[in-house]
């Protein structure tokens, strides 16, 4: 296994077109209906190959699919990404929100709502 | 755009959707032919309880499955602060009910739950569901515990091959739990490819609209009405529900219902994503939340029947005393908010309800009590800051101001201050028109709609039947 040629039984993905342009549902918006319909699915190679060959998955459910490989070991990249200028600041401000309204009801000597309240029932008890 | 058309060869496409009717028969594991009762109406309530199943046994199953009793958490910070800025007097209790405490991260689990049940019960191999959604984490998750195989149908990137974060992550975590993700590109027609699996692998079609899949809701509404009793003395005053597809609204006001709390007010709540079309492979990476909005919310309640089965379980119209709906950068703020005030980090979409709670308690007494009835799991991908990265990747322009000045799939304006979520308050009498417009679209022309569809349509649209004769009498002129 490379990351450009699999061997059987290596975990792969496939693409394959499910609908070409002209086969799609009818009423589709211009931009989605000038493309085919797509698919990828990952699984277990029946054989070997080089990426961009036609070759069969096993999937998970145990089907056998054909399509040109388009990964080998494909995995995962998604992130938590960075914090937004936006948002760096709504924690800090909000809790001083917080403080502010209580020490002035406290100062005000007036009820905040409810008291607290002893502990409920544990869900799921 | 024309596109050419050979009317005599019928397409592999045409050839499919022409068997759907047998295809789903065979792969709903139900025969939903003997509710209907005229063009327009059929027995709801019958079908609803076809699977014989009570609300103990919906409790006991999924018990057994490790799903439900999930904390009910009052959320006394986020209180505080809509009280900082409410008029006197004002500012209601808010709380929150911690769904993503479900083995898959969200409420999902519960209509997934009885999905699989009926599944396992019925001797089918496998399951099949076509979700971009935390359904599909559930249907994986159950599907694993239960034995059964699982295929998730998703619509996942667009046709550069780029993926909205969020999507990307519940491919990943349905993978987790063993399942085959079929990723495609955008388009309607997952469900033909979905009708095509079911009829290669004779697996149940695990429906999000399965009366089933709903009725494995009315344990939450059940839960959330018991909870805030032994918490507070009585049944909340309202309900926070996060809209799409109409189920989560459906089954929590039916389990509300089936437990005596009958004078909770139900108020849904979505996302506004009006002006993107669901179905554009260039609209498609341009929205930050993949469920809870408009998109599916609007047609969703006013033609449930849309659905990928004969008849929706999920009809929310029957249930909503109010339709809120809340901008993408509102969410994001509460998001943040709900992470730094109360200790809980959870995914965006699952906070549209908390949005749309903050801005319905300040108008609301301070003795009043808001329950949101739901939160679901975050992390890489789902998380706001990945989201708000990727938005401005897409070309959205993300800042700070005033949130009633963003445009769906062009701007996405954070709150500076909490007291600018406002939420919007939805035409509720609009969509009941609109509903019954496409009842009578749906039946075959020149059918005269009968008095038991009248009576129907007004169950349906939680209106009456003398409104309802009026509608039909307005929408023919």
């Amino acid at each position: 296994m490379s990351e450009f040629k699999c061997g059987p039984g290596d975990w792969v993905e496939v693409e394959y077109v499910l609908l070409e342009p002209f086969e799609r549902a009818a009423g589709l918006p211009e931009d989605t209906a000038a493309q085919p319909l797509r698919a990828w699915v990952k699984g277990f190679a029946r054989t070997g190959g080089m990426i961009g060959d036609e070759i069969e998955v096993e999937t998970h459910s145990g089907r056998h699919v054909r399509g040109h490989l388009s990964a080998i070991a494909p995995g995962y990249t998604h992130t938590f990404g960075t914090p937004p200028a936006e948002i760096a600041g709504i924690g800090r401000d909000a809790r001083a929100r917080v403080t502010a309204y209580r020490a002035k009801g406290e100062a005000d000597g007036a009820s905040l709502g409810e008291p607290p309240l002893p502990n409920g029932p544990e869900a799921g008890e | 755009m024309a596109r050419k058309r050979v009317s005599s060869v019928t397409t592999r496409y045409e050839a499919v959707m022409a068997s759907k009717g047998e295809i789903m028969k065979r792969a709903l594991g139900m025969d939903y032919a003997e509710f209907e009762r005229s063009p327009i109406a059929f027995d709801y309530e019958g079908m609803m309880s076809a699977n014989g199943y009570s609300l103990d046994d919906i409790r006991r199953i999924q018990r057994a499955a490790g799903v439900g009793g999930t904390p009910l958490l009052e959320l006394r910070n986020i209180t505080d602060l809509v009280r900082s800025y409410a008029e006197p007097g004002l500012g209601a209790r808010i709380f929150v009910k911690d769904e993503a405490a479900n083995m898959a991260g969200s409420f999902k689990d519960r209509r997934a739950s009885m999905s699989i049940h009926v599944a396992a019960d019925k001797g089918f191999a496998g399951v099949i569901a076509a979700t971009s959604g935390n359904y599909g984490a559930a249907v994986a998750s159950q599907a694993a515990r239960a034995g059964l195989a699982c295929i998730i149908c998703q619509e996942t990137f667009d046709s550069r091959h780029v993926g909205q974060p969020e999507i990307v992550e519940k491919s990943r975590i349905c993978e987790a739990f063993g399942a085959e993700v079929v990723q495609m590109s955008v388009g309607p027609e997952l469900f033909f490819h979905m009708l095509e699996l079911l009829e290669a692998t004779g697996y149940l079609s695990a429906s999000l609209y399965s009366p089933f899949g709903v009725s494995g809701i009315e344990s939450l509404g059940a839960e959330l009405a018991e909870e805030m009793t032994a918490l507070t003395g009585a049944p909340p005053t309202h309900v926070v529900v996060t809209h799409a597809g109409g189920g989560n609204t459906t089954g929590t006001a039916r389990g509300l219902k089936r437990a005596g709390a009958t004078s909770t007010q139900i108020v849904s709540a979505s996302v506004d994503l009006s002006g993107l079309h669901m179905a554009s492979d260039t609209d498609f990476n341009r929205k930050s939340f993949t469920t809870g909005h408009t998109g599916f919310g609007v047609p969703f309640a006013t033609w449930p029947d849309r659905a990928d089965v004969p008849r929706n379980a999920a009809r929310a119209l029957r249930y909503m005393d109010r339709y809120l709906t809340v901008s993408q950068g509102e969410v994001f703020y509460v998001t943040e908010a709900l992470s730094k005030l109360e200790g809980l980090e959870r995914g965006p979409s699952g906070n549209t309800a908390m949005a749309a709670a903050m801005s319905l308690a300040r108008d609301l007494p301070s003795d009043a009590t808001v329950v949101v009835q739901e939160t679901e799991y975050t992390g890489a991908g789902k998380h706001h800051w990945s989201q708000l990265a990727f938005a401005r990747a897409q070309g959205v322009e993300v800042r700070a101001g005033d949130p009633a000045e963003s445009v769906p799939g062009k701007s996405i304006v954070i709150p500076e201050r909490p007291e600018q979520i406002r939420a919007k308050e939805s035409d509720l009498g609009r969509m009941r028109r609109s509903y019954i417009r496409n009842a009578l679209a749906h039946a075959p022309e020149g059918y005269e709609p009968t008095p038991e569809d009248v009576v129907f349509l007004a169950e349906d649209t939680n209106s009456t039947p003398a409104i309802v004769e009026e509608m039909i009498a307005f929408t023919r002129v």
